[in-house]
């Protein structure tokens, strides 16, 4: 069981190219859902004894973003005609292109950050591959909804990065991060609902009246 | 125990006004509030070594300084609501009051905490917590930068929170991201890793700023926001952001990293500068101006920063000075708004006739947030450009000054045209009751009362926080 994590770690990648390469906006949500599964399942892999603190932490990954976020986005998402990404800024073959180099760029740079001991190599290399997946799905494409996935897997990214200090930084703050990402996602969701209401759209790209 | 009272009484006080039916005991809890946070706040300036949560929350001078700034303008805020309020429809009050007072709480929490990740945490609850009264014309055009707003503010402080973990990585002993032991084991932060989260840091808070290239949220989301709403935004939200930034300046200072920092913050401040400049001449909308101009301030803080020694006295006093005055501009082109039913500046003319208060603070608020003497950010800019020229940057001094020049020609334009045009003798005029003004005056008074003379216990405070990043007084 010892590259458990690893296998973990590995299904993350593929679920952030999951994102980029989908059109439909309910399989992207589900791809965030999973991914919520494994990040909660991380901390207890990464750990062979996992304290109280590591246990609470993915109890609480767990509820916020594999099971209240994904419904909630589901939910916002029903009324929508429109259920796919049609024509993205960037094609999906280019952004699947993009997410690669990102890849090879994040385990180029990883080592040469001087981490001290942490518990995976590859920890630190998937949590930036997936910060900079996240900007990509925020920046290339139209839908609002899709932006809000971005906004998640980026935040997912940092998370992981946070998971080498787990041990060092205290409950609480995590518990506040995991709240504050929560609200987040949460007041995005209902700008989104409005957004379909007021342009039957969930194009963000229609949102173009304010310029100077 | 008043640090945590500071933070939680206006969240509960939120909860509370939730359950209470009239409009009126709900802002009577709101007004209430803010004036307790007021002798609160006061009273930190007297007690000594507060803090609470083992170190996790603390008082410094600089903290201080913003907490101060953030209790005024909520309490100018909080009376101004009084008056506008009255004139909404019942719909959204509610709300309204909640999300205040939420917001009250997070930003004493950003002010106070000194673990970095807390800070973190209350930038964030600040953001969301103005987020949905962004919305509250609920039309296209608000819904629009509400969402900008978001998602640009949430991808911004979510790089924040990856520098903050970088800073944590950086880490060899001490208490983790407790700002005390970060200072004291400066020297043994690993370089390459400071650098890192200085950068990240840099962007995300820079985001919350408004500093260019990153202000392109703030424009929109000022116009269309209520005027109040945005008074707190660009007074009370804006310095927190500023804290940040200066949170990380501390450690970057102790560490001897200020050759490191200095370029990108000259650059994005004078960025700034630049955009703002070109930005407002030729504007046509009196918030959208203001949100300019906040720009503009944010990107002089930026600078004083960068130029260190002397500047960064000016700075701690230029974020007291800005966070006032930008309070009283937005309040007063609220009363502008209620009366014209825009804040279009071509829509309102003759203001002086029309509400001689409103008219007589905008008139002086043009002065003070231009530069001009005798108002607090004559002094302060004053101050930033005078330690430009002591740390050997005259070059820099030189074009900000022609910068501050176009932004002031931008600015009076539209200001003195809103002010005196001439307008129908027929044209409404504003009942302008208590609640519409007291708050601006108050502010305002405060502006001139610091162009002119200085109180040796803020002059310290200024003076610590100066030492604190790194520099000095003058």
């Amino acid at each position: 069981m010892h590259s458990f994590h690893e296998l973990i770690l590995l299904l993350v990648v593929l679920s952030d190219f999951w994102v980029l390469g989908t059109t439909r906006l309910s399989s992207t949500i589900r791809a965030t859902a999973i991914q919520g599964v494994l990040l909660a399942a991380l901390p207890i892999a990464l750990y062979l004894h996992p304290s109280v603190h590591l246990i609470g932490l993915a109890l609480g990954t767990f509820l916020v973003k594999a099971v209240v976020l994904p419904y909630f986005l589901t939910r916002a998402i029903r009324e929508a005609a429109v259920r796919r990404e049609i024509e993205p800024l960037i094609g999906f073959t280019a952004s699947l292109m993009l997410g690669a180099a990102a890849v090879a760029l994040s385990f180029a740079i990883a080592p040469r950050l001087e981490l001290g001991s942490i518990p995976s190599a590859m920890l630190v290399p998937v949590a930036l591959a997936t910060v900079i997946i996240g900007l990509i799905v925020l920046t290339t494409r139209n839908k609002a909804l899709t932006q809000v996935v971005g906004y998640l897997i980026l935040e997912n990214g940092i998370y992981i990065f946070g998971l080498t200090q787990a041990e060092r930084v205290p409950f609480l703050v995590e518990l506040g991060v995991l709240l504050d990402v929560f609200a987040g996602v949460f007041i995005m969701g209902i700008v989104v609902f409005h957004i379909n209401r007021a342009f039957d759209s969930l194009d963000s790209a229609l949102l173009t009246e304010l310029k100077d | 125990m008043l640090l945590l009272g500071l933070i939680l009484l206006p969240a509960a006080a939120g909860l509370l006004a939730t359950f209470l039916r009239s409009v009126r005991s709900r802002v009577a809890v709101l007004v209430g509030v803010a004036s307790l946070h007021v002798v609160g706040t006061a009273w930190l300036w007297w007690a000594h070594d507060v803090s609470a949560l083992g170190g996790w929350l603390a008082v410094d001078a600089l903290g201080r300084i913003v907490l101060s700034v953030v209790s005024l303008v909520f309490l100018a805020v909080a009376v101004y609501a009084i008056g506008f309020l009255a004139a909404q429809q019942a719909k959204g009050r509610r709300l309204f009051i909640r999300c205040l007072l939420a917001f009250l709480s997070a930003a004493s929490l950003v002010s106070l905490a000194h673990h970095l990740a807390l800070v973190w945490i209350g930038m964030e609850a600040t953001t969301l917590a103005l987020a949905p009264l962004v919305f509250f014309k609920r039309d296209r055009r608000s819904l629009e930068a509400a969402w900008k707003y978001l998602v640009l503010s949430s991808v911004g402080i979510a790089l924040a929170l990856l520098g903050t973990f970088f800073l944590a990585a950086a880490q060899v002993d001490g208490r983790p991201l407790i700002l005390e032991d970060l200072i004291l084991g400066a020297a043994t932060l690993r370089p390459g890793l400071l650098h890192a989260a200085f950068v990240f840091l840099l962007v995300g808070y820079g985001t919350k700023m408004g500093l260019a290239p990153l202000h392109s949220w703030k424009p929109d989301t000022y116009g269309e926001a209520p005027s109040l709403v945005a008074g707190l935004m660009a007074g009370a939200l804006t310095s927190c952001a500023f804290l940040g930034l200066a949170r990380t300046t501390e450690v970057m200072a102790a560490a001897h990293q200020t050759a490191f920092i200095q370029p990108p913050l000259l650059a994005l401040g004078l960025a700034s500068l630049i955009i703002s400049a070109g930005f407002m001449i030729g504007q046509a909308d009196l918030k959208r101006l203001l949100a300019y101009s906040s720009v503009e301030h944010m990107g002089l803080l930026a600078i004083a920063l960068g130029i260190g020694g002397a500047g960064t006295y000016g700075a701690a006093l230029h974020l007291l000075n800005n966070g006032l005055i930008k309070t009283v501009m937005f309040l007063a082109v609220g009363n502008v708004v209620m009366l014209s039913g825009t804040s279009e500046a071509s829509a309102t003319r003759g203001l002086l006739r029309r509400a001689p208060i409103t008219g007589a603070l905008l008139v002086a608020g043009l002065f003070a947030v231009t530069g001009s003497p005798p108002f607090g950010l004559f002094v302060s800019e004053f101050t930033i450009l005078g330690a430009a020229f002591h740390e050997g940057l005259v070059w820099l001094a030189v074009v900000v000054l022609a910068l501050l020049a176009v932004i002031f020609v931008g600015m009076a334009r539209m200001i003195l045209g809103v002010a005196y045009g001439r307008a129908d003798a027929d044209a409404p005029r504003l009942v302008e009751t208590f609640p519409l003004v007291a708050g601006s005056v108050l502010l305002g008074g405060l502006v001139l009362m610091l162009g002119l003379y200085i109180p040796s216990p803020l002059h310290d405070s200024l003076a610590e926080a100066a030492r604190a990043l790194g520099g000095g007084a003058p």
